[in-house]
């Protein structure tokens, strides 16, 4: 489904992912985990599209097709969906309005009916349940004065919402208590199917604990320095990032050396 | 205040001469006055860049506009009422379904009005018949400003203004229905001046609210200079507002006065969208203890539009309150300015005066000056301002965009997010609708073509969104 071959971005003249490369085949669950300033962030960003990120060389593709050539919204009506580390605040623009205009704009570009505003009622409430967000929150501006949690079930619920091919969750997990947790998990393990795939960007290996990913990537200095099971995750909890700073990993010499 | 600061440059055009206006009915102490404001204009001349609250408001444009009598329109009109003519009546639409007076270039047209509907005792109607038959109460207003005009058009409304609308309150009038008044310019008609003037008089303890249209078909250069004085008796309560959504091409200058009574309360709200070259001027006076004044404005200024908001807040008496949000719009090569300037006389205890303008720029070309002034003669005060210039945030333009929303409609979305907090301070009902319906109808040919027909959606969800604001309280009133 996706596919990052040999991945070079930059920030100015910053490079920050420095020949990344990645297979996600559909049905996948990746987690990748990394030090902070490995470029996590960023390697989701360029994903989703986001403008000062510079890609400087390689290629991705999804489903086949060259990714970095669309723009965010073409992405997004293709099926790719960016849970954000730190949700953006739309003051004055009501979520409820918000998730309908853009449940809206995604049905238009995939050929779908649009939603009216009763039918989606229905619909943004079920999710709504599933989330665990409160009520009153739909009526509220898009984020504006909600705390940690509330945004990211905010996130939790566009995802649900708007039924991403690739789901990207970029640190949803974090600052989040075990209730929140649990609503993230049970979020992308619902959206598990063999058409669909997701990459939860991490730091800890919290949220591990209650959603088993396939594979397990180590991204240090701007590139993937070792992948393996959920055991890898395990490991990492016990040892640390120390090691993939300190000294090239296994099989991939230079990777600390081209880093940050 | 002093003539000789005011003596700035005479009128450009050579030979200028102040027509008279007037009707043979005036009192005598309308002529008087309508010959000193006259004079006033002769000797003072009118306000150029030099000016500093003219500094960013060019009206030369506006003067080449001949300076036909408004009585010689008024004739016209006068003349040609038996059927108004099908493109008027389009112009002023259904409204907003309720008690209706309609100015035309500056005359009441009693054929264009609806005054029925409203409790025994309550005067509205046409200002001058009012002047032919009890002018008595209207004399105070022809001495606003005893100690000199503060500038030409002004004074220029005292000596041309023949007529307009009335609403006129006797103590304890409470009317639930909004008073609309529509001031419109004939669309046909050659390009002219016209002052038309609405008085408002709430006795005490009498509640209203007025609701003041300006509109004006595009291609007709003409030029209003309107003038809107309020009365605010002893615990009375007016909300009045202003829609400005003159043609295109036209000028537009207004200046609303208002005085506030003891325990009055009195808002004004403003959006002002149309005109090439606009302004609107507030002069509040608190003169009674406690009053309480809340103004708004919202200007969508896009290319080649002008949109200047000059605000006064005069606090003469304890304990009274003062709360002002202003929010421009500008796109284009449009020009935003925003003169604020709140004043705590001395003896004015206990003030509480606020003051915020937000600008928000949508292209590289468009500019605004604001201005945000506090001069404080009392102590055991509470005032404050600030004014912000941005444009769109990049972060949340991606947010949008990368939910599949395309980019013209995500900046769409945010600008009408920008200008929430101003329309949420608007009366819901048919006052709000029309409000964002303006809104919609201004911001989306930039902006969200291919998405017309949301406005109606758009309605209800930000009503659910505004009610659930204020009841938590986001604005204390």
């Amino acid at each position: 489904m996706l596919l990052i071959d040999d991945l070079h971005a930059s920030i100015g003249e910053t490079e920050i992912l420095s020949g990344l490369s990645l297979e996600v085949a559909a049905g996948e669950v990746h987690a990748i985990m990394g030090p902070n300033g490995s470029g996590k962030s960023t390697l989701a960003h360029v994903l989703a599209g986001r403008d000062p990120y510079q890609v400087t060389a390689g290629r991705v593709l999804y489903d086949g097709a060259d990714l970095l050539a669309m723009n965010p919204e073409e992405r997004a009506a293709a099926g790719v969906f960016l849970g954000f580390q730190h949700p953006v605040e739309l003051p004055g623009v009501a979520n409820r309005y918000f998730l309908r205009t853009a449940l809206n704009a995604l049905h238009r570009a995939r050929g779908l009916d649009e939603v009216g505003p009763v039918e989606f009622l229905a619909i943004a409430e079920e999710k709504r349940r599933l989330v665990q967000m409160d009520r009153t929150l739909m009526d509220r501006s898009v984020n504006d004065g909600f705390s940690g949690g509330e945004k990211k079930r905010n996130e939790i619920l566009q995802m649900l919402l708007f039924e991403p091919r690739l789901a990207i969750l970029d640190e949803t997990d974090s600052g989040l208590d075990i209730d929140a947790l649990r609503v993230v998990a049970d979020g992308v393990n619902s959206l598990r199917s063999p058409d669909t795939a997701t990459i939860l960007i991490t730091h800890h290996q919290r949220l591990l604990e209650h959603l088993v990913p396939d594979r397990v990537h180590v991204l240090a200095g701007g590139r993937i320095v070792r992948s393996g099971g959920p055991e890898l995750a395990t490991e990492l909890e016990v040892h640390g990032y120390a090691g993939f700073d300190a000294r090239p990993s296994q099989g991939l010499p230079t990777a600390i050396g081209s880093g940050r | 205040m002093t003539l000789a600061a005011r003596t700035v440059s005479a009128h450009p055009n050579e030979g200028f001469q102040l027509p008279l206006a007037g009707r043979p009915s005036d009192p005598d102490w309308l002529t008087v006055a309508r010959c000193g404001a006259a004079a006033w204009v002769t000797a003072n001349g009118f306000p150029s860049a030099k000016h500093e609250d003219w500094r960013y408001t060019r009206i030369d444009p506006a003067l080449a506009i001949p300076f036909a009598t408004d009585t010689d329109t008024g004739r016209r009109t006068a003349t040609g009422t038996s059927s108004p003519d099908v493109s008027l009546r389009d112009l002023l639409g259904p409204g907003l379904g309720g008690i209706r007076l309609v100015v035309v270039d500056g005359h009441f047209a009693p054929e264009l009005s609806d005054p029925d509907g409203l409790p025994r005792g309550i005067r509205i109607g046409s200002l001058q018949n009012a002047l032919a038959t009890t002018p008595q109460p209207l004399q105070p207003l022809w001495s606003w400003h005893p100690s000199g005009y503060p500038h030409a058009l002004r004074a220029l409304n005292d000596a041309q203004a023949t007529g307009g609308a009335l609403v006129d309150l006797p103590a304890e009038a409470v009317v639930e229905t909004p008073i609309e008044i529509v001031l419109v310019t004939t669309p046909a008609s050659a390009p002219h001046w016209s002052h038309p003037r609405v008085v408002v008089l709430a006795g005490a303890r009498s509640r209203a609210t007025v609701v003041e249209t300006h509109l004006g078909a595009p291609g007709s250069p003409s030029v209003t200079n309107a003038l809107t004085q309020v009365v605010v008796d002893d615990d009375a309560q007016v909300n009045h507002y202003v829609i400005q959504d003159e043609g295109l091409d036209s000028f537009h200058f207004s200046s609303l006065e208002a005085r506030l009574g003891r325990s009055s309360r009195f808002s004004s709200r403003l959006l002002a969208v149309g005109g090439r070259i606009g302004r609107h001027e507030v002069h509040t006076v608190l003169q009674g203890e406690n009053a309480q004044v809340e103004l708004d404005g919202l200007f969508l200024t896009g290319s080649d539009q002008h949109h200047d908001s000059a605000i006064l807040v005069d606090h003469g008496a304890p304990g009274c309150r003062s709360h002002q949000i202003y929010k421009g719009v500008i796109d284009g090569d449009g020009h935003g300015v925003f003169n604020g300037h709140i004043v705590v006389r001395p003896g004015a205890v206990g003030t509480d005066a606020h003051q915020t303008n937000k600008n928000l720029l949508l292209s590289d070309r468009a500019e605004v000056d604001t201005r945000p002034r506090l001069e404080i003669f009392a102590d055991d005060v509470a005032c404050t301002h600030g004014a912000a210039v941005g444009q769109l945030d990049p972060d949340a333009l991606f947010y949008l965009r990368s939910r599949g929303v395309p980019h013209h409609e995500a900046r769409a979305l945010l600008v009408s997010g920008f200008v929430q907090e101003v329309l949420d301070c608007f009366a819901g009902g048919p006052i709000r609708q029309y409000a964002e319906r303006l809104v919609t109808a201004h911001l989306e040919p930039n902006m969200s073509a291919g998405r017309r027909g949301a406005g109606g959606e758009l309605d209800s969800d930000r009503a659910r969104n505004s009610s659930v604001s204020r009841s938590q309280g986001g604005r204390a009133r």
